[in-house]
C-alpha cells in the first residue's frame, strides 16, 4: 500500500489555462511598440522621452500608493506601464515634459488606486488623464507637431476637414503611415492596426468592439460627413484620422471598463462609434474618440446590466427587472 | 465528421494519449476491500451483514426499501472483519464493509444470468438495474433504474450513451468502446427496450476516431442506435451540453433530461448493464484510468469496487514528488487527502501528480476580462455570481441564474487571476438553497 502525506488538497478544477493578466498586459505594450517606434520616426527621440517620463511616473505612483496602503507591490503586472504608454502617446510631442508627469500621477493616484487599484476604476485612467490635461493646460495639448518639423505646429487633418483650421488635407496613404500632424502615438492607422490585429490574433481583445467602433463610424461618416448631403461623407478618412484605431483596439477595449457580455462589447463599440461621429461632426472638438470611450465607460454596468445573455434552458432573454 | 457541439467550454491539454494504448488489465483483488455502502445519490441502503459473516462475490451486503437508492455487492469473497466508518473519496469518513480476501474469489450461488431481451419486459429490466446495483459510471452515481422511470406524464423518445469523455487524462471510457464494444451496443439496447424508445445516439468526441469506427462497423447492420462524432471540447460529455450538441434540444432551467425526452448514460454504464444480464454478477468491479506525472506505469484497469487508491498506486508504482491525488478527471475530480479511499462505482480515474503540475499562484483582482463568460457553457457571468455570493447578495445571484451552473470548471480554469470562481459559486448555490428552504 503507498501511502501519501501531505496532499494538497482543493476544490476543483485541478488544472488551470496558464493565461494571466500580467501576459496579457505585455501583450499589449507589445502589440503599442510599432506605433511607439514610428512615432520616434517621425517625431524624434523627444517623443521616447515623454512616454518614457509617463510610463516612469505612472509606475512609480502606483508602487508608492500600493507601498503606502500596505498592499502587495504589483507594478510587475504591467497595468501601470499600459495607463503610462497609452497616456503618453495621447500628449503632442512639444508639451513640456513634466506634463506627462502630472497626467499620469492623476491617472494612477485619483483614478486608478483612490477606487481600489486594478481592476476597480470605472473609466479608462489615461483617458481621464488626458480628458484632465486638456481642460487644463489646452495650449499645450493641442500643439501638434508635423512630422520631421522640427518646432513647427501645425492643424490636424480632422480641425482642417471640420473647417476648424485652415490647410491642405493630407493624402490617404500619409494618413495611413501617419505622417500627419496629431499626437504622439494616433497618427500612423497601419502601425496601430499591426498592433489591434496582433491583439485579436492573440486573443487578448475581442472582436466585437474595434469591429462595432470602426463599423458606426465608417457608416455614420458616410451617411453625415458630406457637406453635399446624405452619404457623401469620406468614411475612409473618418477611419484613418485621429485616434480611432488607437481607441478602437486599445482603449475601449481595457476589460476593466467595458462590458462583459458578448453584446455588451459590441454596444460599446457602436456606441462609442457614434458619439465619436458626432462629436467629430456636429461637436466643438474636432475629435471625440476620448470622450466618446469615457462616456462609454461610464455607461458600462448599465450595458451589463440590460445585456445579460440567454441562459442555457432558460426561454428568453432576462431583462434586469430591478 | 461531425463538428457537434455547445456554445463555451475550454481546450485544457487532455493528455490522453498516456493511458489511451493501455488495454483494461484486470488487477487481483486486494487482501481488504473497504466497500462503502452509500455508494448512490440518493438514500443510504442498510447493511445486510455482519462481522464475522462470510461472503462471496456478487452477494447482495447492503440494500433499503427506499426507491432511490441502489445495493451494494461484496467485490470478493471472504469474510466480513468490520463495518466501520472509514474516509471516503468524497472528503469524509462513511459507514463501510470491510472483507477480508480468502484469495478464491467465490461467486456467489444464487447469480443468475437473466433470458435475452427479447424476452424481458421494462419492468423485469427495471428491476435487473435495481438488483444489480448500477448506478451513473461517469461519477454521478445516480440509480439508474430511478433514471430510466420517467416521472408521471413525462416520456423518453431518445437513448443517449455518452461516450464523449471529455475530461482530460481519462481513458477508460474509450477502452470499454474499443474492448467491449459489444457489451455497450447490448447496453444500449437494453436501454432502449427499458425506456421503449426506438432510437439512440451514441456520441464520442471527435478525438477517439477508432472507436466510432468500430462501433459503426458493429451498428452497421442494426437500426436505430447512430453513432455520432462530437468537437472535442471539455466539458463536452456534461449531459445538458451533449443533450444540446446531439439534438439541439435544451433541458429547461431546473428541470431533468426527461423533460426533453432523453436518457443519458454513460458508455461504461451502458457495459456493466450488458454484463449483468448476460452474466448475472452484479456491479462489482470497474474500469479505472490510473495516471497523472507522479505514476509510473500508468493504465487502465479493472479493479473491485473497494480496492484502495493505494493499493492501486503501489502496483502502478509512484514517481517523483507526489503533492496531489485525484478521484476522477482533473476539471471535476476530487481531491483526495489520503490514499487510503476506495474505489466506488463512480471512480472513473485515479490521478496523481508530482508537485510541479499542481497550480499555484494567488488570485489577483478581477479585471473584468470576461474569460469566464465567453467559456461558460451555460452563459452564465460568473464573475458576476462570484461578486454576489461573495457579498451575499443572494437575490442577485439567484436573478443571474446561479442555480444553472453546473460546476464544470471553465471559468476557474481560464481566469487569468486565478480567481477561484466555480468553487465560490459552489459555496453561493448552497447559500441560495438555504435561503429557499428557509423561505419556505
Amino acid at each position: 500500500m503507498v501511502k501519501l502525506d501531505n496532499l494538497v488538497v482543493s476544490s476543483s478544477p485541478h488544472l488551470r489555462s496558464g493565461e494571466d493578466v500580467e501576459k496579457m498586459m505585455w501583450h499589449v505594450n507589445l502589440a503599442l511598440l510599432p506605433a511607439v517606434v514610428l512615432s520616434v520616426y517621425y517625431f524624434g527621440f523627444r517623443a521616447l522621452a515623454i512616454i518614457v517620463f509617463s510610463i516612469a511616473a505612472a509606475v512609480a505612483t502606483e508602487a508608492i500608493i500600493q507601498k503606502a496602503t500596505g498592499k502587495d507591490i504589483y507594478i510587475a503586472d504591467g497595468s501601470a506601464v499600459v495607463t503610462g504608454l497609452l497616456l503618453g502617446m495621447n500628449m503632442p510631442v512639444h508639451v513640456p515634459l513634466w506634463l506627462p508627469v502630472v497626467g499620469s500621477v492623476f491617472a494612477i493616484a485619483v483614478v486608478k488606486e483612490a477606487f481600489g487599484g486594478l481592476g476597480s476604476n470605472f473609466i479608462n485612467p489615461a483617458l481621464a488623464a488626458r480628458a484632465v490635461l486638456l481642460a487644463a493646460w489646452p495650449v499645450h495639448m493641442t500643439s501638434y507637431a508635423v512630422p520631421f518639423v522640427d518646432g513647427a505646429t501645425h492643424a490636424t487633418p480632422l480641425s482642417i476637414l471640420s473647417g476648424a483650421a485652415q490647410g491642405e488635407l493630407p493624402s490617404y496613404l500619409d494618413l495611413f503611415l501617419g505622417n500627419v500632424g496629431g499626437v504622439i502615438g494616433e497618427t500612423s492607422a497601419l502601425a496601430l492596426l499591426v498592433g489591434g490585429i496582433y491583439l485579436l490574433v492573440k486573443g487578448v481583445i475581442d472582436w466585437r468592439t474595434p469591429v462595432g467602433f470602426l463599423g458606426t463610424v465608417f457608416v455614420l461618416s458616410w451617411i453625415f460627413g458630406g457637406n453635399a448631403g446624405l452619404f457623401t461623407g469620406d468614411p475612409l478618412y473618418h477611419l484613418l484620422a485621429g485616434g480611432l484605431m488607437l481607441g478602437a483596439f486599445f482603449m475601449a477595449t481595457d476589460y476593466v471598463t467595458s462590458p462583459v457580455t458578448k453584446t455588451g462589447r459590441l454596444l460599446m463599440g457602436i456606441g462609442a462609434g457614434a458619439i465619436t461621429v458626432m462629436i467629430r461632426l456636429w461637436g466643438g472638438y474636432p475629435e471625440g474618440v476620448s470622450y466618446a470611450i469615457l462616456l462609454m465607460n461610464v455607461a458600462t454596468p448599465l450595458i451589463d446590466r440590460y445585456t445579460v445573455p440567454r441562459v442555457y434552458g432558460t426561454a428568453r432573454k432576462q431583462l434586469a427587472r430591478r | 465528421m461531425g463538428r457537434l457541439t455547445f456554445q463555451g467550454g475550454v481546450h485544457p491539454n487532455y493528455r490522453k494519449e498516456i493511458t489511451s494504448d493501455r488495454p483494461i488489465t484486470p488487477l487481483a483483488a486486494p487482501a481488504q476491500v473497504i466497500i462503502p455502502l452509500h455508494q448512490n445519490i440518493g438514500a443510504p441502503p442498510e447493511p445486510l451483514v455482519a462481522v464475522g459473516d462470510l461472503v462471496k462475490v456478487g452477494q447482495k451486503i447492503a440494500d433499503t426499501e427506499a426507491f432511490v437508492s441502489a445495493p451494494v455487492h461484496a467485490s470478493v469473497s471472504g469474510k466480513v472483519v468490520a463495518i466501520e466508518n472509514r474516509p471516503s473519496c468524497i472528503g469524509k469518513e462513511v459507514l463501510a464493509v470491510v472483507i477480508e480476501s480468502d484469495g478464491q474469489d467465490t461467486p456467489w450461488e444464487g447469480l443468475q444470468p437473466y433470458p435475452a431481451l427479447e424476452e424481458m419486459s421494462p419492468d423485469d429490466l427495471r428491476q435487473a438495474l435495481r438488483e444489480g446495483g448500477l448506478v451513473g459510471m461517469g461519477g454521478a452515481m445516480f440509480p439508474t433504474h430511478v433514471k430510466v422511470t420517467p416521472p408521471e406524464g413525462k416520456k423518453f423518445d431518445l437513448v443517449i450513451i455518452n461516450g464523449s469523455e471529455c475530461e482530460g487524462y481519462l481513458t477508460c471510457d474509450h477502452r470499454i468502446m474499443l474492448e467491449w464494444t459489444e457489451d455497450v451496443i447490448y447496453g444500449t439496447k437494453a436501454f432502449m427496450k427499458v425506456t421503449g424508445v426506438d432510437k439512440a445516439i451514441i456520441g464520442v468526441e471527435a478525438n477517439k476516431p477508432d472507436a466510432i469506427e468500430l462501433l459503426r462497423e458493429k451498428l452497421a447492420a442494426e437500426e436505430g442506435i447512430e453513432v455520432k462524432s462530437l468537437e472535442v471540447k471539455y466539458p463536452q460529455g456534461a449531459e445538458k451540453q451533449l443533450i444540446k450538441a446531439l439534438t439541439g434540444r435544451e433541458v429547461p432551467s431546473g428541470g431533468l433530461p426527461v423533460d426533453v425526452g432523453c436518457l443519458v448514460q454513460n458508455v461504461g454504464t451502458a457495459a456493466a448493464f450488458a454484463q449483468y444480464l448476460k452474466t448475472g454478477m452484479p456491479l462489482v468491479e470497474r474500469v479505472v484510468t490510473v495516471s497523472g506525472s507522479s505514476v509510473e506505469n500508468p493504465g487502465n484497469f479493472l479493479v473491485k469496487i473497494g480496492t484502495p487508491f493505494g493499493y492501486i498506486l503501489e502496483h502502478c508504482g509512484v514517481v517523483g514528488e507526489p503533492k496531489k491525488l485525484i478521484a476522477g478527471g482533473p476539471m471535476m475530480g476530487v481531491a483526495q487527502i489520503t490514499a487510503e479511499v476506495p474505489v466506488v462505482k463512480g471512480t472513473s480515474g485515479i490521478l496523481l501528480f508530482d508537485k510541479k503540475d499542481v497550480p499555484a499562484g494567488d488570485a489577483r483582482p478581477c479585471v473584468r476580462c470576461a474569460k469566464c463568460v465567453d467559456v461558460c457553457p451555460v452563459q452564465l457571468l460568473p464573475l458576476f455570481l462570484m461578486d454576489y455570493s461573495l457579498k451575499g447578495m443572494l437575490h442577485r445571484a439567484e436573478e443571474y441564474h446561479i442555480l444553472d451552473c453546473i460546476e464544470c470548471g471553465c471559468c476557474s480554469y481560464t481566469c487569468p487571476s486565478r480567481r477561484p470562481l466555480v468553487q465560490t459559486i459552489r459555496m453561493g448555490k448552497a447559500d441560495v438553497l438555504a435561503r429557499r428552504r428557509k423561505r419556505q
